[in-house]
């Protein structure tokens, strides 16, 4: 309580007191309809939204699940997730322009540049945790800004790269409508993929590690080397996501790296509920409709609305939605027993 | 020669503003636990605020060099009472968290009101012109920056170690608990040092008024370099903290002037610094040795 924040014993206190144990799980047919209920939406919701923000909201999706996978399950905050994100983007789009090929090809590029990057960045950042961790990330994914932005002759500066082409096959995507579907497996894909990982042997050594890292690796953990672990598959997601980005927008600006962006994956994660890994789709649909909603409006500020949710969640909300609607289905079935 | 002591001497210079920001950031971390995102945006705040009371109400410089961090300070300590104490039990992360929020609802206010362009601001008349120290001609303005930033920090230090205040801060900060064992007031402290914290954030934000562009986003670049430079002297360290600031001003602008055939080191400088202090001494320059993990 009163030692130095990088103890042990301060670091679980990232999760939400919600009594997330370990990695709590719904009855079956409760997670069966779930997920029934969530591909249903999935599948009708360019009927229901711009097919833009549709995608808009899938590309969002990965990147938060990839922050959750860190802040949820292994209690690292990544301040600077927009470094992977955004250098996937950058590299998606360069191989997209360049070397013609199918845009899947191209993202799975621009994510394994991320992972590539993710590399350095999380062996220096895991040597320090909690605060500390949310500082030195931030401070990388502003030194990659930097990069980009000096190096004019790659990433062209602030006019940013135009024309990121959709290449499948000689199939017209221009439609965003038929991009979102295009897109809708390889995101699904993604989403599996962090599940996996959560509900893994791995993802429980994480979850461990996040609950207490001295007990691991007192049991023999290489605490580091998972957490690095952990952070290069983060990365690799999120630039995923950062990749369809580029392509959806066919255009890639700074904007992709700036810590604002980073600042807006972990409130959708923190909206959403931190630790719930779902809730982080959810909390992605919110913020972007959101944000196209008042863009749409022509309100300028939207500094204030986000600025403003964060305030507000992490006053009065910290469960995020998932996580009280999770709490409180728990305490509707223990009310009925 | 001379171009070494110019390079040197704008090091200095700019070192003084990481200084005063880490300083705040420092004691504010100290005290309570909490980092600051927000600091940066208290940095604008005082040099908008300078700005705006020399154009709207014809306040000079001097007075604002008082009101604002004044003004600022008293601000810090109603949000802290407001929301930011009731965040503290809670993890640290939360309180960064909430600050981020008041980061882009303070620029968002400036914004709306001001836009993004950059407002000059004049020097005042009694700092304008250079001094000559032998050899060399320097501006004014930025050796009574330079001179009055190291007067603030060797006050702090003063009364961090030579009054009553300062041990009563200095030992609630290292050990909470056993100094309210000892009947000591702890929380009577946490609402005057963040305003304090915040206050220095305002003051280094109308020094940069006249010597730097005046505009809504100011403050949140440098803070992330800020947070780079107390990562580099370990955050719970005061001294680090400072001396941090001087040193990366100084590794900055030599980077710049002798790497400019390099512009992607000389602008990330600060981070590749951070990368190897990470690497050799993870706990900062002048950080303690932190649990292993």
């Amino acid at each position: 309580m009163t030692s130095t924040v990088d103890t042990p014993a301060d670091v679980p206190r990232a999760t939400p007191p919600s009594g997330l144990v370990a990695v709590a799980r719904a009855p079956g047919w409760v997670r069966y309809a779930l997920l029934a209920v969530g591909l249903a939406a999935a599948a009708w919701l360019p009927n229901g939204l711009y097919p833009a923000v549709a995608v808009d909201i899938l590309c969002w999706a990965l990147f938060a699940v990839a922050v959750d996978l860190l802040l949820g399950f292994t209690g690292l905050m990544s301040f600077g997730h927009a470094a992977f994100w955004g250098t996937s983007a950058y590299v998606t789009g360069l191989v997209a322009i360049h070397a013609g090929l199918p845009f899947p090809l191209a993202v799975l590029a621009g994510a394994l540049a991320a992972a590539v990057l993710a590399v350095p960045i999380g062996y220096l950042a895991v040597k320090r945790t909690g605060i500390y961790f949310a500082m030195v990330t931030l401070a990388f994914a502003q030194m990659v800004y930097y990069v980009a932005n000096e190096w004019r002759s790659v990433t062209q500066g602030e006019n940013g790269l135009q024309g990121v082409p959709r290449e499948l096959f000689g199939w017209d995507l221009t439609d965003d409508y038929y991009f979102y579907y295009a897109i809708l497996p390889i995101v699904l894909l993604g989403l599996a993929a962090a599940w996996r990982i959560v509900h893994s042997p791995f993802g429980r050594v994480l979850v461990g590690i996040r609950d207490n890292p001295a007990r691991a690796r007192a049991l023999g953990y290489p605490v580091h080397r998972y957490k690095l672990t952990a952070f290069v598959l983060s990365g690799f997601i999120a630039g995923l996501g950062g990749g369809l980005f580029a392509v959806g927008h066919r255009f890639v600006s700074l904007d992709v790296l700036h810590w604002t962006t980073s600042g807006k994956a972990v409130i959708v994660v923190v909206l959403g509920g931190i630790g719930t890994l779902w809730g982080g789709v959810l909390g992605a649909g919110i913020v972007v409709r959101l944000e196209d909603w008042l863009s749409f409006s022509g309100f300028e500020a939207i500094g204030l609305v986000t600025g403003g949710i964060f305030v507000l969640v992490v006053v009065l909300f910290r469960r995020g939605i998932w996580g009280s609607a999770a709490a409180l289905a728990r305490r509707l079935v223990a009310r009925r027993r | 020669m001379s171009g070494f002591a110019q390079n040197t001497f704008n090091g200095l210079v700019s070192g003084a503003f990481y200084a005063l920001l880490a300083l705040g950031l420092a004691v504010i971390f100290g005290m309570l636990r909490v980092v600051n995102f927000a600091h940066g945006a208290f940095y604008m705040l005082g040099a908008f605020g300078a700005y705006v009371l020399l154009t709207e109400a014809g306040v000079p410089f001097w007075a604002a060099l008082v009101i604002m961090p004044v003004g600022l300070g008293l601000l810090g300590m109603a949000l802290e009472r407001a929301v930011i104490h009731r965040l503290t039990r809670l993890d640290p992360l939360y309180n960064f968290l909430l600050t981020f929020g008041l980061t882009l609802i303070l620029q968002d206010l400036v914004k709306l009101r001001y836009g993004v362009q950059s407002s000059p601001y004049a020097t005042p008349s009694l700092l304008s012109g250079t001094v000559n120290f032998g050899l060399f001609d320097f501006p004014t303005y930025r050796v009574f920056i330079l001179g009055f930033a190291l007067l603030l920090c060797v006050a702090v230090w003063w009364v961090l170690t030579r009054t009553r205040i300062g041990m009563v801060v200095r030992a609630a900060t290292e050990r909470p608990d056993l100094t309210r064992a000892f009947g000591i007031d702890v929380g009577r402290w946490v609402t005057p040092v963040f305003g304090f914290g915040i206050g220095l954030a305002g003051l280094a934000g109308v020094l940069a008024a006249p010597m730097r562009a005046v505009n809504p986003l100011m403050g949140a670049d440098l803070i992330i370099v800020v947070f780079a430079v107390v990562v580099i002297g370990g955050l719970g360290s005061i001294f680090g903290s400072v001396a941090a600031g001087f040193g990366i001003g100084l590794v900055q602008a030599w980077g710049e002037a002798y790497l400019s055939n390099f512009p992607i080191v000389s602008q990330t400088i600060v981070f590749i610094v951070m990368a190897v202090v990470l690497l050799w001494r993870p706990a900062g320059l002048f950080g303690r040795e932190e649990a292993p993990a």
